[in-house]
């Protein structure tokens, strides 16, 4: 099966019929070439068309199922170390059949609780969060919302899946080696991640952890330079970079980010791998550990953690764009009104990633580096505070005067809006170098950004399931268990992150295996018991969801062509889009993507594909010149 | 065995979920309700976010005021009043934009639901209230920007001349804690001479090491600015003091300081408190191994006249441990302390309570 043989028409056709579903156009040259391809298609072997697949959309899929099972693992990690905090003289063990020797006389290891937290954070930061919430979606619509036939690269792209793929497997094999995975904390700070006296877990562990680390970063840039050639070259006749989604937008953006910032963890990861295994000394100066002085002189702690946040803050960003994109466009569809804003969102949009790259030391207020830029990156980090708060105004003045509908994905969408003001807000405490003395490490930093990026990226990431997966699996998600997962989800969220803040205020360092050797630090037993609840009720909450997305798969309600009557190109596919994605010619387009409610209209939307010169009552005075 | 229970039974609860979810939909296809787009479901929902908005608003205000005696370790530094106060400020003004914000997105979520026959209102942009919000909290920002600017130029600034000088050594898994003696200056310190007896490394051919002494807790002065040299001799490590309001990382190679004024010595938080037990903490806040949680000290606020007759009361680590200084004589190593020299001397010698001696 070549591809060559199978290469699709990548220019839309000349002539365009405007309208949902418009019937493919009359069998041209191309339309009988594009059919001699499904039928090959057809008799693709398993093998190429679901495992090695180079359609955009199965890799989307292999990325979120993948994602899922990866979800499943960093939560359970999650409830583990909930357990020990909020019972910390609890008998732990019934655990032993599970994790064998890391229950040590009916008590959690406390270097294993490390792991814990450590693979939980790096779990959801890079291989859900990163992988599979941008990997699906940017996958899955940016050629679909563009009105292309694949990516720029299927074959890059089927590579980019596959090293996320080797990198899981190198991740999770160090679950399971005798000293134990990763521990230093999820951000592998230097000398204790460079050193096994240290701590077990950066022996074998943590070699695992820089392999893995450096096959993922492989697979996003491949992912990277195919989506953002994508968007620059593939788009089809008419759409302009100013008719594109808010969600192309987004993920443009974000891979833009990730291909500046990536390869700087690369090399923080091979300087740290020349340290750990070469005798260099990077990041390692005047140590005595084990009975015994090392030889590395010269070297500085804190240059890893510049190399490491210099990724590490725009990835938070790469992580919470996405989600932001794609909220935009489910807030505004299912509120059949217009996004408001359009060009104020592309413009935060841009301003919140060129700004990502230059607040990274905000983590590093009193890591010892000069007070000087603690005051210039204060003021970089305090100034994303402004196009964070016109995103979120325009979201507010989105819903104004809607007519809104609450599917699943757009309640999730609500979430991510509520998560994102609540999350976001504390940020601006933290941005402040001075109350940063006492907050940082603070059990209030990881309420905040378990609210602002771990949650609300999770919930952007469950709207576009819900939303998509009609697009996905030409079936519907059950909407009343969507509703149940929602406000479960919902409300466990702010039961477990919202008293976090208060534990914070009071001083509670994160990463502590328990609080009970301090008097300043043991009065919140009852409140951390509360939230390892809540957690747990809201980790096992999920399962409803991943047994509607199954179970949806295989026995849900068939999809309409456009369940959810939107305006964007990918509706305008069939409802199981072969390879290629449209059978016949692509659509052109023709105006922007948010005619929700448009006066003089019939209709309620206005697909992207209909000409202005078929919508003569309802043409704006410019737009009836464009008809002209 | 137990292992297997559990996953039985697991296996078991899904089994019967999925036949109930199964029942269900049945069921709703056989009455016909499965068909309808936009019903009931609608206005419940609609209604949910209300109710959310309602009980959880009240939820937050309840457990806000029931834990906020508790969220405020007291405060025994005189920046750390200046910075609860900046704290506070900040929490109310991200209140109000919190309040207000939550507030619209519920009310809006339950006031625009569908309603048959009604029209979204085409409403794409509107460049005057967009300025508007963005001005507005770039003003906010700026202001806050430079409350905090100011208050962190303060705070991490130079130590006044007169401070006490106290180092503390982070190592896994407790504090070393080392006084200039009555020399007031640090001597020389190499980690290539740390061993069991000199945990520090005192590099005794220096002559100001010789009067330098070690202890286990920290004391220090009421009322006197506290200069704290940090170090670390093996990983990362971070002097946290929540009740000083104080935080810096230790980092091996890099030596690290942070000045504070106590304000309240540990007897009269006692009284304060009415706690006999209270001892101000110093915990190690950046993670180290697999016993940072327990990585601790007990620091002493005594009043200066205490302070002094304790400090006076300290013998030196050299007469303590003669044997070092006997090793060091046998084999004299000069190019060693040469090397660590030049960084130690040249930090000005500080003198706190130097007309006392």
């Amino acid at each position: 099966m070549s591809d060559m043989a199978a290469k699709p028409n990548l220019s839309p056709g000349v002539q365009t019929q405007g309208g949902v579903g418009s019937a493919p156009v009359p069998a041209t040259e191309h339309g009988d070439h594009l059919h001699h391809d499904d039928h090959e298609h057809h008799d693709q072997h398993w093998l190429w068309k679901y495992v090695f697949s180079q359609d955009h959309k199965q890799i989307a899929k292999q990325f979120l199922i993948t994602g899922m099972l990866w979800a499943i693992l960093g939560g359970t990690l999650s409830s583990l170390f909930r357990l020990q905090l909020g019972w910390p003289e609890g008998s732990m063990e019934w655990l032993k059949p599970f994790l064998g020797k890391w229950i040590e006389a009916g008590k959690l290891n406390p270097e294993f609780y490390l792991a814990l937290v450590t693979m939980h954070g790096t779990i959801m930061v890079f291989f859900v969060l990163t992988a599979g919430l941008s990997g699906t979606f940017s996958n899955f619509l940016i050629p679909l919302q563009v009105g292309a036939r694949d990516m720029a690269s299927g074959f890059m792209n089927m590579l980019s899946y596959w090293f996320f793929f080797l990198s899981s497997v190198v991740m999770f094999s160090s679950l399971f080696i005798e000293t134990g995975p990763a521990s230093a904390g999820w951000t592998i700070y230097p000398p204790l991640s460079a050193l096994p006296q240290a701590i077990p877990g950066s022996g074998s562990g943590m070699t695992l952890w820089l392999v893995s680390m450096a096959l993922f970063i492989v697979s996003q840039l491949l992912g990277g330079v195919n989506y953002v050639t994508t968007v620059i070259n593939m788009r089809t006749r008419g759409m302009s970079m100013s008719k594109l989604p808010l969600t192309i937008w987004a993920f443009f953006l974000t891979a833009i980010l990730g291909i500046l910032s990536f390869p700087v963890l690369f090399s923080a990861a091979l300087l740290l791998i020349f340290d750990r295994s070469f005798g260099t000394s990077f990041f390692l100066s005047d140590i005595y550990i084990a009975g015994q002085a090392l030889s590395n002189q010269g070297g500085s702690p804190v240059l890893f953690q510049h190399l490491f946040w210099f990724l590490g803050h725009p990835e938070v960003y790469i992580v919470i764009m996405p989600a932001m994109g794609m909220v935009s466009e489910i807030l505004s569809t299912n509120a059949r009104k217009p996004i408001f804003g359009y060009r104020a969102m592309i413009g935060s949009l841009i301003g919140i990633s060129l700004l990502s790259f230059v607040v990274w030391a905000h983590h590093m207020f009193v890591t010892g580096m000069n007070p000087f830029l603690g005051s210039v990156f204060m003021f970089l980090t305090l100034i994303i505070a402004v196009p964070s708060g016109v995103k979120v105004f325009n979201w507010l003045a989105t819903l104004w005067r809607g007519n809104i509908r609450f599917t699943a994905a757009m309640l999730f969408s609500i979430g991510f809006v509520s998560l994102f003001i609540s999350g976001g807000l504390t940020g601006i405490i933290l941005g402040n170098a001075t109350l940063d003395i006492q907050m940082h490490n603070t059990y209030f930093v990881v309420a905040h950004f378990h609210l602002v990026m771990g949650s609300s990226a999770f919930f952007g990431l469950f709207a576009g399931v819900y939303h998509w997966f009609p697009k996905m699996f030409g079936r519907m998600m059950d909407e009343k268990l969507g509703y149940i997962h929602f406000w479960l989800t919902f409300a466990g969220v702010y039961l477990v992150f919202m008293p976090m803040h208060y534990v914070g205020i009071a001083g509670f360092p994160r990463r502590y295996y328990a609080w009970t050797g301090f008097d300043a630090f043991s009065q919140f037993a009852d409140m951390n018991k509360f939230i390892s609840i809540a957690a747990i009720i809201a980790f096992l909450g999920q399962f409803i969801f991943i047994f509607n997305f199954f179970y949806s798969i295989y026995r849900g309600r068939r999809a309409t062509q456009n369940p959810w009557n939107s305006t964007t190109l990918e509706w305008t596919t069939p409802i199981n889009p072969g390879h290629g994605n449209w059978p016949g010619e692509i659509p052109a387009v023709y105006r922007w993507p948010y005619d929700y409610s448009k006066p003089g209209s019939d209709v309620d939307f206005i697909p992207q594909d209909v000409p202005y010169s078929k919508t003569q009552s309802s043409n704006l005075p410019y737009e009836q010149e464009l008809a002209e | 065995m137990t292992a297997l229970t559990i996953l039985l039974v697991l296996a078991l609860l899904l089994v019967v979920f999925a036949l109930l979810f199964r029942l269900q939909i049945l069921t709703s296809i056989f009455s016909g309700t499965f068909t309808r787009d936009i019903g009931m479901s609608n206005s419940v929902n609609a209604i949910l976010m209300l109710v959310f908005l309602v009980f959880g608003g009240a939820w937050f205000a309840y457990s806000f005021v029931e834990n906020f005696n508790k969220m405020n370790p007291p405060i025994a530094s005189i920046h750390g009043h200046e910075m609860e106060r900046m704290f506070w400020i900040t929490m109310s003004v991200i209140g109000v934009a919190f309040a207000i914000t939550q507030a619209l997105l519920f009310v809006y979520s339950y006031k625009y639901q569908y309603k048959e026959g009604r029209r979204a209102y085409f409403f794409a942009h509107n460049n005057k209230i967009e300025v508007i919000w963005t001005v507005i909290p770039a003003i906010v920002m700026a202001a806050l920007i430079f409350a905090g600017w100011k208050a962190w130029t303060r705070i991490t600034g130079p130590a006044p001349k007169d401070s006490v000088v106290v180092e503390v050594m982070g190592k896994q898994f407790n504090w070393l804690v080392r006084y200039p003696g009555r020399d007031l200056k640090l001597g020389v310190v190499n980690y290539r001479m740390i061993d069991a007896v000199n945990e520090f490394g005192f590099d005794l051919s220096d002559k100001s090491a010789l009067d330098d002494f070690t202890t286990n807790e920290i004391h220090v002065p009421k009322g006197v600015p506290v200069l704290i040299k940090i170090r670390s001799r093996d990983v990362l490590h971070a002097v946290y003091m929540p009740h000083f309001r104080v935080q810096m990382y230790a980092v091996p190679g890099m030596p690290t300081r942070f000045w504070f004024t106590p304000t309240m010595t540990t007897d009269e938080m006692r009284a304060k408190l009415g706690n006999p037990n209270f001892n101000y903490e110093l915990a190690c806040n950046q993670v180290c191994g697999g016993s940072h949680f327990a990585m601790k000290a007990t620091v002493i606020v005594d009043e200066p006249d205490d302070y002094q007759n304790w400090y006076a009361a300290q013998e030196s680590f050299s007469k303590k441990n003669p044997e070092v200084l006997a090793a060091l004589k046998q084999k004299p190593n000069a190019t060693v302390s040469q090397a660590a020299k030049p960084a130690e001397t040249a930090e000005a010698a500080p003198s706190p309570l130097a007309a006392s001696y």
